[in-house]
């Protein structure tokens, strides 16, 4: 129940114009509506801090709710998420942009100007996934992390087990047991044949 | 950002300074940077790429650490602040003392093991973390929940914010040197606690809401004790309010006190009764209602004053409406019903491919959480947004530029950050 | 108290064959990487950690040379008891006023707040929060320390003034708890500082608190909670572990 009462005033259509007018000025693609009060686009790096800005200034999308990013590391690339609402009519919007995981390419255009807030999440994506925003005020400043000397601990290929491991001590006597082996075993041996 | 300090017997020191001193001591050396960029005015501090920079050299400017080891600071972080005098010229937040790497963690986690460890990103309230990460799965994996733990959720999480406010309030007092009013309201916490401890085991950490439903029912008599407990609470608050709203030194030190203009709300992101107190009425609650709150009466409060005293009287309202939505919630919900809808095995569940984002309003204002399915047992990708992420680092850098040392510890906790959910 | 070889100090000369500098306090209970050979991601100069000098001095190595003259070179010292009546009398004052440090480092700190209030009044058994580690006695450790804040700890229960205890409260700062593969929290929190007593549990309760200052209040009155003597005597151990993981140590070697 209740999760779908949601009293949106903004209606499917509504959110179909805002794409449309995003897809003819920018080729902004892929929409995906999860909610009546939520939706995904997906956009090319070169226009995103257009779409930003219009979607910001044209559509009320006012409020940066967050902005992270997902490791695609089978795709080789980054999805950059720009998670915008627009409290009039009450509608999230993410916008998704793609940027490749390595090399130069690993960077993208800071949005620090258009919302002052956007530097500490750039901050915190360049330290954890090192994704670079040039221009960012204190990108390069210690922001959770101090003297990180390794990979960007958020990135697929670093191995936060190995890591911890290898640098402090473990207790010894911690045994670890396969958990669907142990309740299969131990605490369920009469239901596992239902498994 | 402007210092007009004209008090000090020593102008600012610019254009000459010692050789090698400054640079020496990491300082950058204003001279020989940017010299276009110096302005002409000599009690003005240089501005370099748009920023004042204080020449520390100049022994005009102090630098001083408040925290992580200090009991003025909401929880474990630290502000290093650039004084003139007992005036703040600059502020840069410290954050990551409690970063444990929840995102990183997770990843490596199957979903039912995530569960245990998401309600220690924000511990005062964990609750919201849980409720957000069932949320989150269940409506990716469509699973629905039986309408009796819908009202038992609503319940705890109400329960969790006023447990919650009452902490503040009394850290509130506590940042004013008035302790009464904390001894108050952290036994009162404690008394919530106990009915927290009933209904689900622990004091703190609840690993209550669990994806499907709750973890268990009521525990025979506890609508009356909670009721019983609520009539205490209430009682107790407005002996609070009594003493702590009309207190001259509270009204004299909040009044004024970092004033969020209703322009930069956005700007920075702001949300919550920090919003609320400079006059929007946004409520996640009213907005999208999730769980039960769209049966529910209540209205959304504003202020206009936007102060700390405005934040302050805001969070009393709520904390007023919240004792009102818990005794709501127990006249209307279902007195009979199941509480938890039956699960795949969890230990070979593999949620659907897919990402959704839900938020709830947390007594901070809008907490989110974005998951990031590929169809494995484990999730790809969580992240956790807590509305201190931008109160407790770009706000706070913002607003306590001018602001007296001594107010720092105040308009800090007028903001209510709590730390562990800025670094995670 | 200190026995008669505790009352020796310990320190092996850099620099002497075979000599790891990294002293292993108790060899029965360290395994693996903790050992004494194990300091192959150790920061070396030559081959050797430098902590001391070769006039038992502390190094200060990683000070910029013309900050050094500032800062105290003298590495911690073992504090002999006095003698027996003395020391139990003394032993008997110190368990009962024991100053809480408000460093709360974790999660814990949370619990903390209802000790300090009517319901458990922690001051009935003469405990009470102080701001300031110069003018504490009690560390409380509340939970998982990031590396992060591993380095304020150092640092604040170095300026602790003698004598001196540390609670670890909460099962993370014993094995790390449900943070055990995390990249960035220790896992035993007894390699970086001496910890005297353990509370349990996540999170532990504040009647768990209590009973673990009981606890501790009956090993002090026993004179056995000698944890900044087990810190001096293994000083260089300590310091290579706490080295091994705080990567910008910009600070000096003791903190006086």
């Amino acid at each position: 129940m209740s999760d779908q009462h949601t009293q949106t005033q903004i209606s499917s259509a509504e959110v179909h114009e805002v794409f449309a007018d995003l897809h003819t000025r920018y080729g902004v693609r892929g929409l995906e509506e999860k909610r009546a009060d939520q939706a995904f686009v997906r956009t090319d790096r070169d226009e995103a801090v257009a779409v930003l800005t219009h979607l910001r200034d044209r559509h009320g999308y006012t409020h940066l709710a967050f902005l992270t990013a997902v490791d695609q590391i089978e795709e080789g690339r980054f999805e950059l998420l720009y998670m915008l609402h627009n409290y009039e009519l009450r509608h999230d919007l993410g916008v998704i942009v793609e940027i490749p995981r390595e090399g130069d390419g690993c960077s993208m255009d800071t949005i620090h100007r258009m919302w002052p807030a956007a530097a500490t999440y750039q901050r915190e994506l360049r330290e954890m996934f090192g994704i670079d925003f040039p221009g960012s005020p204190r990108l390069h400043e210690d922001f959770a992390l101090e003297g990180w000397h390794d990979l960007p601990p958020m990135r697929k290929e670093f191995d936060t087990r190995e890591y911890s491991e290898r640098t402090y001590y473990a207790r010894p006597g911690r045994t670890k047991t396969d958990t669907r082996q142990h309740m299969k075993d131990t605490i369920y041996p009469s239901e596992a044949e239902t498994w | 950002m402007v210092n007009t300090d004209t008090r000090s017997d020593r102008p600012a020191r610019r254009g000459t300074p010692i050789p090698g001193t400054s640079s020496a001591r990491g300082v950058p050396n204003l001279a020989t940077r940017s010299q276009e960029h110096i302005n002409d005015n000599p009690l003005m501090p240089p501005i370099v790429d748009g920023k004042a920079v204080f020449d520390l050299d100049s022994g005009k400017y102090l630098k001083l650490w408040q925290g992580p080891q200090h009991p003025g600071i909401t929880g474990n972080m630290s502000l290093e602040l650039v004084v003139c005098g007992d005036e703040i010229v600059e502020c840069k937040t410290h954050v990551g003392y409690l970063h444990r790497g929840f995102e990183k963690l997770m990843e490596r986690r199957s979903y039912i093991q995530c569960f245990p460890i998401v309600c220690r990103i924000a511990v005062p309230e964990p609750d919201f973390n849980e409720y957000l990460f069932a949320a989150t799965v269940e409506e990716i994996q469509g699973i629905e929940v039986p309408e009796r733990a819908q009202w038992i959720r609503t319940l705890n999480l109400e329960m969790a914010r006023l447990a919650s406010f009452f902490m503040w309030m009394g850290g509130m007092a506590g940042a004013f040197g008035l302790g009464t009013q904390g001894q108050w309201t952290v036994t009162m916490r404690d008394y919530i606690l106990d009915r927290f401890e009933e209904l689900t085991g622990g004091r703190i950490y609840h690993m209550y809401m669990i994806p499907g439903g709750v973890r268990g029912d009521f525990p025979e008599g506890f609508t009356d004790r909670l009721r019983e407990t609520i009539d205490t609470c209430e009682k107790t608050l407005q002996d609070v309010e009594r003493t702590l709203f009309n207190n001259a030194v509270f009204k004299k030190r909040a009044k004024g006190l970092g004033v969020i203009h209703p322009d930069i709300v956005d700007q920075f992101g702001i949300v919550g009764p920090n919003a609320r107190a400079a006059g929007f009425a946004r409520d996640v609650r009213k907005d999208h209602p999730y769980l039960v709150y769209d049966q529910l009466d209540f209205e959304v409060v504003t202020h206009t004053d936007s102060d700390a005293y405005a934040r302050a009287w805001v969070r009393l309202q709520e904390m007023y409406q919240s004792m009102d939505l818990i005794r709501q919630i127990l006249d209307r919900m279902p007195a009979e019903g199941p509480f938890f809808t039956k699960l795949p095995n969890v230990l070979h569940w593999n949620v659907k491919p897919g990402h959704i984002y839900k938020k709830a309003e947390c007594t901070r204002g809008e907490y989110g959480y974005y998951l990031n399915s590929d169809g494995s047992d484990k999730p790809r990708r969580i992240y956790v947004r807590g509305p201190s992420y931008t109160h407790a680092v770009s706000l706070m850098e913002h607003l306590s530029i001018g602001c007296n040392i001594a107010d720092t510890a105040g308009l800090m906790v007028s903001l209510h950050t709590y730390p562990p959910e800025v670094e995670r | 108290m200190a026995t008669a070889d505790t009352q020796t100090r310990r320190y092996q000369e850099p620099g002497a064959p075979g000599n790891a500098a990294v002293v292993n306090p108790d060899p029965r209970t360290v395994t693996g990487p903790a050992g004494g050979t194990g300091q192959g991601d150790v920061q070396t100069v030559d081959g050797q950690l430098r902590i001391l000098t070769e006039e038992l001095k502390l190094a200060n190595a990683d000070l910029r040379s013309e900050d050094r003259g500032n800062f105290c070179d003298h590495p911690p010292e073992v504090i002999k008891p006095f003698r027996a009546f003395w020391e139990n009398f003394l032993n008997w004052a110190r368990s009962e006023s024991l100053w809480i440090l408000g460093f709360g480092t974790g999660c814990g700190a949370i619990e903390l707040r209802p000790l300090m209030t009517s319901r458990f009044d922690m001051y009935q058994y003469g405990i009470q929060g102080r701001p300031t580690p110069r003018q504490s006695s009690v560390f409380v450790i509340g939970g998982y320390a990031s590396v992060k804040t591993m380095k304020r700890i150092v640092r604040s229960y170095e300026q602790m003034q003698g004598p001196k205890f540390v609670l670890g409260l909460g099962s993370c700062t014993i094995n790390g708890g449900m943070y055990w593969d995390s990249y960035n929290t220790v896992n035993r929190l007894d390699h970086y500082i001496p910890v005297d007593v353990y509370i349990a549990g996540c999170m532990p309760r504040p009647e768990a608190l209590l009973a673990g200052f009981v606890k501790l209040k009956e090993m002090i009155k026993r004179g056995e909670c000698e944890g900044a003597n087990r810190y001096a005597e293994n000083f260089e151990w300590y310091k290579a572990n706490q080295k091994r993981i705080i990567k910008n140590w910009d600070m000096p070697d003791y903190n006086w």
